[in-house]
């Protein structure tokens, strides 16, 4: 009984030390007052403000669309070398393969950031594109980001499935093709979106990386919020944290669900 | 009870590799005679995994509508060759006649060959129903044909009611039945089945051997089955080829296999049977090892005997010379019918010996006994 009181205390506080943090955030947009850590009543006028101010809200939407195409081209990536680690044994250079494809999981984001600046300054100098930083090189950026994830969950999804299930369906007279469209694809469609989902908000939340190979007209919403925090705190920098607090935890709510575990 | 002993001759396994179509025939010493066009020919396969010769020019020819059991070990080939009947591996060297049609280099969705895999590789995000379609819905088949052979075939599997179940629903025994249905649905030619009691219990196994029997001779279809387990194959089996090393080490009906073993492997891979090894001479035996002297039809170059242990009798009196050895009774197993006793002879061998419980208690353990048997029983192995 008392270990069990024990218990319940320790995880309180633990959850107290993830939580409290992000629910003052939320707490305080709610606030009236102009200082965003002292409580002047229940207001929404924050967030009237925050739709009302252009530049975020258009850096919120470019963010939206970023972080769609990147996860969208993720998915085609990641997917692809997910299926390639769990499918192709041991073919030459796999080791290595899977190495680089998980290198942006464990590089430091600053180290990723650099390289991708490089690679964009070193490629637009020799073949002219991308044409200078901006939404372009922030999707390719956050792009291969997600597809390290999206290639994790894709394996681990198909190391779980039984391999002789594509060889059943050449069997039944499917051919590769259709094998991975009527039985592969099904399979992974889960992990598939999974990791949209995982691409998705690791880009939305992105600060780093954006800030190395972002350009004039590629500012994200993280960016922008950094650069307001310069000018001095708003509460509308509350309100908008509320709002992406309420989408990401959607978005991770969704991917958990569709990677739970299914009998059989 | 067995003929004299050869090992050529009528009772011997049948001539195989020769790449003429006619039909296939062989005989046990009882079993029933197989008969029937060549369905399937394999002419010397070869294939390499690396350095490991996987099926070293096997030949190999399948009957329409038997059923056959590839016996083998691990690494013997049998589940490479099944493999390559499929077409999911290519040989190395070596031609796949189907019907006298080289299929070697057809890729396995258009062979009318059908496999049920060990694991049954139902796909889980169908249902019951959709998983027997799919084969149907592949190659064409109208939606309402389509649902009275998915009904038929899952009648015949006795899963009516079953269909609109998901794998993982299901038991393992009823997996199978799945698994059987969406490969019969197709009405192969032959149906290649790996190791398909494998994953059954031994309740289960039994009744599924029965059924898939049933199945085999209601369909009309050739069964090619994979499996490790002797009695298995000895059981299901109208003709057993026992691999090892990528060859055939013996092919025939169940019963001369058992009976007759041609080399010690054979012999000792069905694992009942004594075997001895020892010096050919004069007609005689000369086993060392056990200090046993076989008398019987002992033909020059024989390297070793085989003796079943219900062959053996435990005589009232121990007696000596050929046939005749004395041991000591080291442990005595009860199996229901019989009981298995291991006697170390003097000269340290240890002989199986089978007492049968009509025959009264078996000997103690510690006893002394003379054992004997007829020579018609030593079975003379020549490689």
């Amino acid at each position: 009984m008392r270990r069990g009181r024990a218990l319940r205390w320790a995880m309180g506080l633990g959850f107290a030390f993830l939580w409290a943090p992000i629910l003052l955030l939320v707490a305080y947009a709610f606030s009236a007052d102009r200082i965003p850590y002292q409580w002047g009543g229940f207001s929404l006028r924050w967030f009237a403000a925050l739709a009302a101010n252009e530049r975020l809200v258009e850096a919120a939407l470019l963010s939206l669309r970023i972080a769609a195409g990147a996860a969208s081209l993720a998915v085609l990536l990641g997917g692809a070398a997910g299926w390639a680690l769990a499918r192709f044994g041991p073919f030459r250079g796999r080791a290595v393969f899977g190495a680089l494809i998980g290198a942006p999981l464990v590089l430091p984001e600053v180290v990723t950031g650099l390289s991708l600046l490089l690679l964009f300054v070193a490629l637009e100098a020799a073949i002219g594109w991308p044409a200078g930083r901006g939404a372009t090189t922030v999707l390719l950026a956050h792009a291969t980001l997600g597809a390290a994830f999206v290639a994790v969950v894709v394996q681990a999804r198909l190391a779980d499935a039984d391999r002789t299930l594509e060889e059943a369906a050449m069997d039944l007279g499917a051919t590769p093709w259709t094998a991975f469209r009527t039985v592969t694809l099904p399979l992974i469609a889960p992990a598939l979106a999974a990791g949209w989902l995982l691409a998705f908000t690791l880009s939305l939340d992105d600060v780093v990386i954006a800030s190395f190979v972002s350009g004039p007209a590629g500012t994200t919403l993280p960016i922008a919020l950094f650069s307001m925090l310069r000018l001095g705190l708003t509460p509308e920098v509350n309100a908008l944290g509320a709002v992406v607090v309420l989408g990401v935890g959607l978005m991770l709510g969704l991917a958990a669900l569709l990677l739970r575990p299914r009998r059989g | 009870m067995t003929g004299p002993n050869q090992t050529s001759g009528p009772s011997g396994p049948p001539v195989i590799g020769s790449s003429s179509a006619g039909p296939i025939q062989t005989s046990g010493p009882s079993g029933p005679p197989v008969i029937g066009p060549v369905l399937l020919s394999a002419e010397a396969l070869t294939k390499r995994f690396g350095a490991t010769l996987a099926l070293d020019a096997l030949d190999l020819q399948i009957a329409a509508g038997e059923f056959f059991a590839l016996l083998g070990g691990s690494g013997s080939g049998k589940s490479t060759l099944l493999r390559i009947i499929a077409g999911f591996e290519a040989p190395d060297a070596g031609r796949l006649l189907l019907d006298g049609r080289d299929i070697s280099a057809t890729p396995p969705w258009a062979r009318p060959v059908n496999m049920m895999f060990q694991s049954y590789a139902l796909f889980p995000h169908l249902t019951v129903a959709d998983n027997v379609a799919y084969g149907l819905r592949r190659a064409g088949v109208a939606a309402a044909e389509r649902a009275k052979r998915v009904g038929d075939a899952l009648a015949m599997v006795g899963l009516e009611g079953f269909d609109r179940r998901r794998p993982h629903q299901l038991s393992g025994g009823q997996k199978q039945r799945v698994a059987l249905a969406r490969s019969l649905v197709m009405r192969p030619r032959l149906l290649l089945l790996d190791e398909p009691l494998g994953a059954l219990d031994a309740g289960l196994r039994e009744r599924t051997g029965f059924e898939l029997r049933a199945l085999q001779r209601a369909t009309g279809a050739a069964f090619v089955m994979v499996t490790h387990d002797q009695e298995e194959a000895l059981a299901l089996a109208d003709r057993v080829a026992l691999l090892d090393g990528g060859r055939i080490a013996q092919l025939g009906a169940p019963r001369a296999i058992y009976e007759k073993p041609a080399s010690r492997f054979v012999a000792r891979f069905l694992g009942a049977a004594n075997v001895l090894e020892g010096r050919a001479a004069e007609g005689r035996f000369e086993s060392a090892e056990a200090g046993i002297t076989f008398a019987g039809d002992i033909p020059p170059g024989t390297v070793a005997v085989a003796l079943r242990p219900e062959r053996i009798a435990i005589l009232p009196a121990p007696a000596d010379g050929p046939n005749r050895v004395r041991g000591t009774v080291e442990d005595v197993a009860f199996r229901g019918d019989d009981s298995l006793l291991l006697i170390r002879t003097e000269a340290g061998a240890v002989l199986r010996v089978a007492h049968a419980e009509e025959d009264g208690a078996p000997p103690a353990r510690g006893a002394v006994v003379g054992l004997g048997w007829e020579p018609g029983d030593v079975v003379a192995l020549p490689a």
